[in-house]
Parts: C-alpha cells; structure tokens; sequence
C-alpha cells in the first residue's frame, strides 16, 4: 500500500514539474501549430450563401465565400474595395421605354481557382447511391479545381430565386434586378422533385454574361446601395458543379448538402464540420494570396497593425471554432489562453474592464497583466423605443401626442439606463444614424433639441420639469388626462428574458414615475411579441436593428412609411408615417454621399426629433479582447472576413498557456490523504466490533 | 414472460399515440407554423410569401388536427399536421429537422457522446451510493451515521448547477487539472469526461444514499439477518450476501428504468460541459423551436421508458425467485 501511494505521488509530481499542461482541451498534435482558437455560440443554420444571412454563420461563410467586393479591414469610415473584382463597378445609367435601368459591369480578375472540391471530378457526378452512403465527409472523394469565372457569379445569383432555397434578399432583389420574380416562377414551373435543377438551362433577363470574367446586372431604376450588396455572401460564386455535386441522391440522407459543406474561392475552406462541438478551416491551398492592406486609419500604424503591409495573407494555417453556449466556461478558457479572443459579457465586465474618472474604459491590472489587449467600437446598431403610429394615446401627428412623445424622451434617461444595464458600453442615440455612417454629425449638431441642450461643451439632458411642461401641454398635468381626470397608463411591450428582467422593469417605472405616468409592463414571448408588432397592437416597445452595410438608407427606411410593419409587414416597427420624410427618403437613398444628401439628412433628423417615432435609444458599443500573441487584430462590425488578416505567434502562446496552467497536484494528494484518514476510524471501528466477545443482554 | 412482454407492448402504443397528441398540443399552443417559419428563417426581411412558402414545403399549410376541408374522415383526419407528422413516427422513422438535416443520423452521431458521459455516471454512482449507503447502514447509530445522513441531505440540497460551476471552478480553473468543457471522440474523450462524471456522481449521492440506506436498515432489522449474525458470520458477509441481495428490488426499479434513458444524454451537464449528446440536442430544437426533433427526441424518450419499465419488470423475476411475470 504504501509503495503505490508513494509511487502515485512521485508520478503525481512528476507530471505537474514537467510543464506539461493537463487542461488543454486541444489534441496534443496541435501544440504549437499556427492556429487560431475561437467560440461559436449557436449552431449554424446555413452555409449555404444564397440562404445564410445571421451573423453566427458569417464567422465561416465570409472566410470561404468571395463576393465581388469587401471592405476596408482597418479604413473607418467603411469603405468597399474590390475582392476578388478588378475594380468597384460603376452603374450606368439607361433609358428604355420611359424607364431608368442601371447597369452593372463587374469584372473579375482572371486566374482565381476554387478550393479543392469532389464536384470539380466530372466522375463524382454521378455516384452510386452505396458508395455515397459509405462516405464520411465529401472529401473523402477525390478533389478538384477549376478557374473561377462570370458564370459562377451568375448561377449564384440565379440560385437567389430558386424555389427549393429561401433566400431572405430574394423579395428585395426581385424589386430590382431585371426579370429576377418572373425568373422565380419560371423556375417554380421547371422544378420536378428529387432532380437537380440546373439553372445554365434557364436564362435571367437583368443578369449575363459579358465575356468569361465579365457579367452584367441590369437594375430596375437607381439603387446606389447594390454595391453593399455585391460585398456580401449572397453574391459569391457558386460552381454549378458543386450544386450538381449534392444534389445526387442519398447527399441529403447523410447531411452532405451546399447549406453545410460551403465551396468557395475565399482563404479558407470547411475542413471540418461538427456544428454541435467543432468546426475547422484550413487553409485553402488554392487560394492566390492577397496582399495585406498598406494603408489604415489613424492611429493604426502606431498600433503595429500596418507592420505587415503588403504580406500575402492569410496567416494561420487553420482556425478552430469551438461550441461554447454558456458563458462561464468561454470567459474561463479565454483566462487560460485557450481561446485567442473573446467579447465581454455583463458577467465578467467588472473583472476585465475599469472605467476611469473620466469615463474612459480601460482594462482592469489582472488583465494587463497578462497582456491581454482592449479594442471598442460602437456598432452600427440601434437598439430604440418605438412608439406605435398607430396607437390612439402616442401615436399619429397629433400636437398632443407628439408633446407626450416629447415629454417622454425626455424623462427617459438613456444615459442611466446605459450605466446600469449595460456598463456604460454604448451611446444615447439622437437620430436613427449610427455614428461612423455617413449623415451623422459630430459634436453640438449631432444633439436632439428636444432632449438635450449643449452645455460645457457636451451634451446634456434637459430638465425634468421641461417634460412636465410638455406633458401639461399635451393634457395631462401630474400625469392625469385634463378632461376626465384619469391617470395616465402607458404600456411597453417587450420579450421576457429571465428573472433580470424585473430590475429593468424598475427602472422603466421608475422613468415614467417622473413625470407621474403610470407605466405597465406587458412582457411576452418572443413570438407574441412580434406577432403584436406585425398586428399593430403594441403601444410602445422595444427593439434593434443591425446595419446590413453602412449606408443612411439602411437606418432611415426604418422610419419609411413604406416599410410599415402593419401595411406590408416590413421594418418599420413603428409604422411611422410622414410624407415630407418619405419623400426625403426616397430622393436621399439613391444619391451619392455629398453635401447634398447630408442636407438631406439633416433635414429628415429633425422631422425625425419633431415626430419623435422613437423615444430615444442607444448605439452599443462593443468591447473586444485579443491576447498578445494575436496580431492585426482589429474590431470591424461591417464586415466578418477578418480571419485572414490575423496572426498569431504560436509558441508565444504556447508558453502563456504552460505558464498560466500549471497543474496543482496537491490538493488532490491532500484530498486522497483525507479519504483515507476518514476511513481508519472506520476500520478500526470494524474490526473491534468483529473481535468484540457476546455481551449479555442488559 | 413472452405474452407479458407483448401485451406491455401493446399497451405502448396507445400510450406513445397519447404522448405524441400532449407534445403536439403543448407545441402548438405555445408556437404556431407561422412562428416556427420566422424562427428558422430569420428576423430579417422576411417576407409572408417566404413564410407560406416555407410552411408548404414542410407540411405545415396544413389544419393542425382536423381538416374540414377534406370529405372523408379519413382524410380529416389524416391530413392533419398531427397526423402526417406523428405517423412516421411509429415505424422510426424521424425524417429531417427544420434545418434539413437528417434526425436519424443526427441521434446515432450524438447518442455516443451522450452514453459516454450517462454511462460511468450511472455505474460509479450507483457503485459509490450502495457503498456510502451500506457503511452508514453499518455504522449505524453512530456519529459516522449522524454525519453520513447530514452531508447526505446538505448534498441534496445543492443545486446541480452549483456542483457544475463549483467543480470547474475548482479543478479546471483554479487546479488546472481537466479542461473546463470540450469533447474528442476516442480514448481523448477521457480527459473531457472525467469532471462531468465525478460531478454526476457526487451529485447524485446525497439523494440516492440516504434512500438506500433506508432500505439496507429496513432489511437489517428483519429476522433473517439476526439468525444469521446468532450463527456467526461476519458483518462484512451479513451485508454483502444477505442484506444487500434483498435490498437489491427497490435498487433495481429505480435504476434498471433509467437505464435507457441513458441514451437520452443529460440537459444541463451537456450544455456546461460542451458535450454534443442528445440533451444539448433537445435544447437547441426547443429553443430554435424545431418541433420535428422535439417531437422525435419526445418520442424516443417515450419508447425508452417504456422498455425501461419492461427491463425493471424482468428484472424482478432475476432477483425474486417468488415473482413470475404471467
């Protein structure tokens, strides 16, 4: 007994001096490998491009797919620069027949090969259903490659309209692109189930061929935001033999589909795909290496992040995502060095983050002192409460309503809102516009009139008593309608997140209550809560939105009267309607940046803070954390192809991580020791008793 | 014992029928088709002819449980979501969930993962709950006892969430013994399992030894036992012979009936540990509300307890030679 204690103990020891670390939840093959290590949350639904539209699938369709244009990795503002297109297109305009037409030419450069894929095999296009049901992974066939070309770009945006897909753009497309809805029924028509629908067969009017690297778009009148467009996912090429591939019979039976198994042009391909643990990309040994950008923002030279100006990237050879879905065990292997980056959750926001005196986050001395780097953003996203035109107390172009509207925005203090709920990660927002689009305005300009005022050079809410004010004016002093006497009960609809929810709910009342209106909360699931919003029977609720691409047009048509969630089920929540702003809108979204679409969007911010369709909300600002062995690393909202411009310094890394996670093997010693001195007594206790003589019955 | 077991399945079928018309409903009154098309298209642009269209693909344009549109009762009642969904079912065959991925092949990928971790846990903690049960039984009326039965009710007190973030804190994060969450398949998958399951164990024994404790002490105060301590044996062999052996039926029908439900994985363990067994499966299609794996997973659940039953009854004929299952 005593030999093999000591000998574990001595192994014990042994493993702990060595340095070898025992919670590496990588296989011992990948230590000190040029990979990077990341986090997904939730399963992806779609990788399919024409389908995929969630930002959790963009972390892996981005780095695969390569549409026409992508965006500046490090210029702020957002700029679009060509991919894999030899230069930005430029519309042309057309008449024909009384109508406008803009025309496209995108020409891609040549040479650009396709990664490695069983569908460049003309022999794995008509496999035997047996020897597909005996596959692992589609690339346990035979791989090939072939040039990307025009028609790749063409069959992708065809696919948009395909009847067995649900693209979500396809509605917006079909309003532009020549001939795109009719071609949707065409297909319709053309499709016979369990047969592959080749779309080369089927011609679309408002998309052709130039020649072998140039095709051509034909919109319906001006749409200057296509463009945003062509930098995502949705117009990347698609390889028609790639989608003759999965489209034998038995693919689907063994999950081998487009919408799992993505083929690009990108830097990365799908290696691996276990969307309930693992997914992995490898380097895409065919990709023709692009130059890192030469050029940033201020500040980024300094930052090291022009360094390698000019290298050919990508960097790491493979970048793991590991499914992490609750939040304390990714903070935890972030700690340990295990993951290379990771954002901040309200949870962890006080052990990574110290705000100083003057408001500036920076990051706590734990943090620093292991190196790791702090980078924020605020996202192009608003986050707003929305008043429902609709509703007969705040809705609508009353003079009464709109003072209540005032009064409400007002009292509702965002700035302590931000402060508690959020640790001060975002901003008050004064108009729909994010800042960093284009139409947002800097400083004293950027400021609602209605609920702040400049003092100090900053801005600052305007007194309560100026809402109470506006509220007697609307009709009801100290909260009570003038005419009947009755208490004013404003109800906010919004979706039931968990027990935290009451302490926002306070704070909402607590809002309300100073101005003495009564306040209900009607918290609801999230489908009763949109069902409400698409039926029009809220009265004020809470919601977000995301830009699709930096742009004005993609905030304000939030507000157009034609995107009302009631009339056409669009994204205008609000339902808010003005006529002078719709037609703003309509002369502002297709126009150039300019001094004249600022005018524009100037003049639709103040209807906007005179409506007040929105009682004030906020822009989140994002925080993000990078440790030091990861370089170029920068925070970009717009778009999510960062992966090839990051680098990591592998046994810099390596010996982090054998640093930080030391195994501590005496606790476990100290443990066994306790379990076995527990145990003597009990022994001992045994053996008196079995020695124990008959004892007469007292 | 042959017509027990086929009239106990026989019985199943009604019984599996009234379990799939409760999941239904349930499913149904919270989500509508409607829901579950937006869910799994998008919150985005999406448009209501995507909505009909998505609903037409999937069956889901169809009345939930009685179509008046039909003429015949049959085709009432058949077509019917309930019914053409439900119906498949009862030859297992799952079809494919919301996102098109096959269930079939889904459940034979993450049954594995999920018997790997419910598995040692199941074993060792009922090795280790008889073993603490058994030596409180022996020391009984003694501090060991008193003791025994104190940790055992503060362990049940505790919430299993609690062991979860308590055993990652202490062993990965602060001893740096095992990874925090994670899976590998193989021999690898040890490292990734060892926490989980210590932590299943110790949190299933304040709850499972007290209760047999309370069996092994009913058995020790019969009549058997004290004829066969008057005739000398030794404790050890009073125990392990004759009281465990007899203690050995209630044990048996609490254990044997989960024994199926093994494969079902576990909710909560799965989801903090990383593990990609069938819990965490049925969590993500209740949230990403994908009734067609709800429904199979339901179903699934439903025929294991069933035959988890059947298995507990058999069992009793191992164990008691007095009982005969006619």
């Amino acid at each position: 007994m005593r030999v093999l204690l000591l000998t574990l103990a001595s192994q014990f020891l042994l493993l702990a001096g060595c340095g070898e670390v025992w919670n590496d939840p990588y296989p011992a093959a990948e230590r000190g490998g040029n990979i990077l290590y990341s986090v997904f949350g939730e399963r992806p639904k779609h990788l399919d491009p024409a389908q995929s539209y969630a930002s959790d699938e963009a972390v892996f369709t981005r780095q695969v797919y390569e549409p026409p244009l992508q965006y500046h990795y490090l210029k702020r503002p957002y700029e679009l620069i060509p991919l894999t297109a030899a230069e930005i297109p430029q519309p042309r305009l057309v008449e024909k027949g009384g109508a406008t037409y803009s025309v496209y030419d995108i020409r891609i450069r040549p040479g650009i090969r396709f990664q490695p894929h069983p569908g460049f095999v003309a022999g794995n296009l008509r496999l035997d259903p047996q020897k597909i049901k005996a596959l692992k992974s589609p690339y346990d066939l035979a791989q090939g490659t072939r040039e990307l070309v025009a028609d790749d770009y063409i069959y992708q945006i065809k696919r948009l309209a395909h009847p067995r897909l649900h693209s979500p753009i396809f509605g917006l497309m079909a309003e532009y692109i020549v001939g795109l809805k009719e071609y949707g029924e065409r297909l319709k028509a053309a499709d016979k189930p369990d047969q592959w629908l080749d779309l080369r067969a089927h011609d679309l009017e408002g998309v052709t061929r130039v020649d072998a690297y140039t095709y051509r778009v034909t919109l319906k009148g001006r749409y200057p935001q296509f463009v945003y467009w062509l930098a995502m996912p949705f117009f990347a090429p698609m390889p028609w033999e790639a989608d003759s591939f999965f489209s034998q019979p038995g693919m689907a039976e063994k999950n081998f589909s487009l919408d799992w198994w993505p083929v690009g042009t990108g830097p990365f391909m799908l290696s691996e795909n276990n969307p309930n643990a693992r997914m992995v990309l490898a380097r895409n040994p065919n990709f023709r290496g692009e130059p890192y950008p030469s050029e940033g923002a201020p500040g980024d030279a300094e930052r090291g992040l022009l360094a390698d100006a000019g290298k050919a990237m990508p960097f790491v050879d493979k970048a793991v995502y590991t499914r992490e879905k609750e939040a304390i065990p990714l903070w935890n292997k972030f700690l340990q060095g295990y993951y290379d980056l990771s954002g901040i959750g309200s949870d962890t926001f006080d052990q990574a983050v110290r705000i100083s005196l003057e408001g500036e986050a920076g990051l706590s001395p734990e943090m620093e002192a292991r190196g790791i780097r702090l980078d924020t953003t605020i996202a192009p996203t608003v986050f707003y409460l929305g008043v429902n035109w609709l509703d007969p107390v705040v809705g609508g172009n009353s003079e009464r309503a709109r003072k209540l509207r005032h009064a409400l925005a007002i009292a509702v203090d965002w700035e302590e809102y931000l402060s508690i709920f959020a640790n001060g990660r975002g901003v008050p927002s004064h108009s729909p516009l994010a800042p960093g689009i284009f139409g947002y305005r800097e400083g004293k300009e950027s400021v609602n009139p209605v609920t702040h005022e400049w003092k100090d050079g900053k801005a600052q809410r305007r007194p309560i008593e100026a809402a109470k004010k506006l509220l007697a004016e609307a009709g009801y002093p100290d909260g009570r309608d003038a005419k009947t006497g009755q208490p004013l009960v404003l109800y906010l609809d919004s979706t039931s997140r968990g027990p935290g929810d009451k302490a926002v709910m306070d704070w909402w009342r607590k809002q309300f209550a100073k101005i003495a209106v009564q306040f209900e909360p009607r918290q609801t699931d999230w489908n009763r809560f949109q069902e409400k919003l698409r039926k029009g029977s809220t009265q004020l609720f809470m919601v977000g939105w995301s830009a699709d691409y930096p742009d004005p047009e993609n905030f304000m048509f939030l507000l157009h009267g034609a995107q009302s969630r009631v009339k056409t089920q669009g994204e205008n929540a609000a339902n808010y309607v003005n006529p002078e702003f719709d037609a703003l809108f309509e002369r502002m979204r297709n126009m150039p940046n300019g001094p004249e679409r600022q005018h524009i969007i100037d003049r639709m911010n103040e209807i906007f803070r005179r409506d007040a369709p929105w009682i004030g909300g906020f822009h989140p600002k994002n925080f993000a954390l990078f440790h030091s062995w990861l370089g170029n690393a920068k925070v970009n909202e717009i778009s999510d192809n960062k992966l090839k411009y990051l680098k990591v310094d592998a046994a810099g890394r390596e010996a982090l991580r054998r640093q930080w996670n030391r195994p501590k093997v005496w606790p476990l010693l100290v443990l066994f020791l306790a379990i076995v001195v527990s145990i003597v007594p009990a022994i001992t206790t045994y053996r008196r008793r079995e020695r124990m003589a008959a004892r007469p019955v007292s | 014992m042959l017509n027990y077991i086929i009239r106990r399945l026989l019985y199943a079928i009604p019984i599996l029928i009234g379990v799939n018309l409760l999941t239904f409903l349930l499913f149904f009154v919270v989500n509508t088709p409607d829901d579950m098309a937006r869910m799994q298209l998008g919150a985005r642009r999406v448009t209501p002819e995507a909505v009909e269209k998505w609903k037409a693909e999937r069956g889901y344009d169809l009345p939930l449980v009685w179509n008046s549109r039909e003429e015949s009762l049959f085709g009432k009642a058949g077509r019917t979501i309930f019914t053409q969904k439900s119906a498949k079912l009862f030859v297992f065959d799952f079809g494919y969930s919301e996102d098109k991925r096959d269930i079939a092949s889904e459940i034979r990928e993450r049954m594995w993962p999920s018997l790997a971790l419910a598995v040692p846990v199941f074993l060792v903690g009922l090795a280790v709950c008889i073993t603490f049960a058994l030596l409180m039984a022996f020391f009984r009326a003694t501090y060991l006892d008193l003791w025994g039965v104190v940790l055992c009710v503060a362990m049940m007190s505790v919430s299993t969430l609690f062991y979860i973030i308590g055993g990652q804190y202490i062993a990965s994060k602060t001893w740096h013994l095992v990874p925090i969450s994670g899976y590998a398949g193989g021999l690898d998958a040890a490292r990734f399992l060892v926490l989980p399951v210590v932590i299943g164990v110790i949190s299933g024994i304040g709850s499972s030894s007290r209760w047999y404790r309370t069996l092994f002490l009913e058995e020790m105060g019969r009549d058997y036992v004290r004829t066969a301590r008057a005739k000398g044996l030794a404790e050890t062999v009073v125990l392990f012979r004759h009281v465990l052996k007899n203690a050995m039926i209630p044990i048996l029908t609490g254990a044997v009936v989960v024994i199926p439900l093994l494969f079902l994985g576990s909710l909560l363990s799965e989801s903090f540990f990383g593990i990609p067994g069938l819990g965490s499966y049925t969590i993500d299609a209740i949230q990403s509300q994908d009734y067609a794996v709800v429904r199979a997973m339901v179903f699934l659940g439903s025929v294991f307890y069933i035959v988890g039953l059947i298995f507990t009854d058999i069992s009793y004929t191992l164990v008691d030679p007095r009982i005969r299952l006619e």
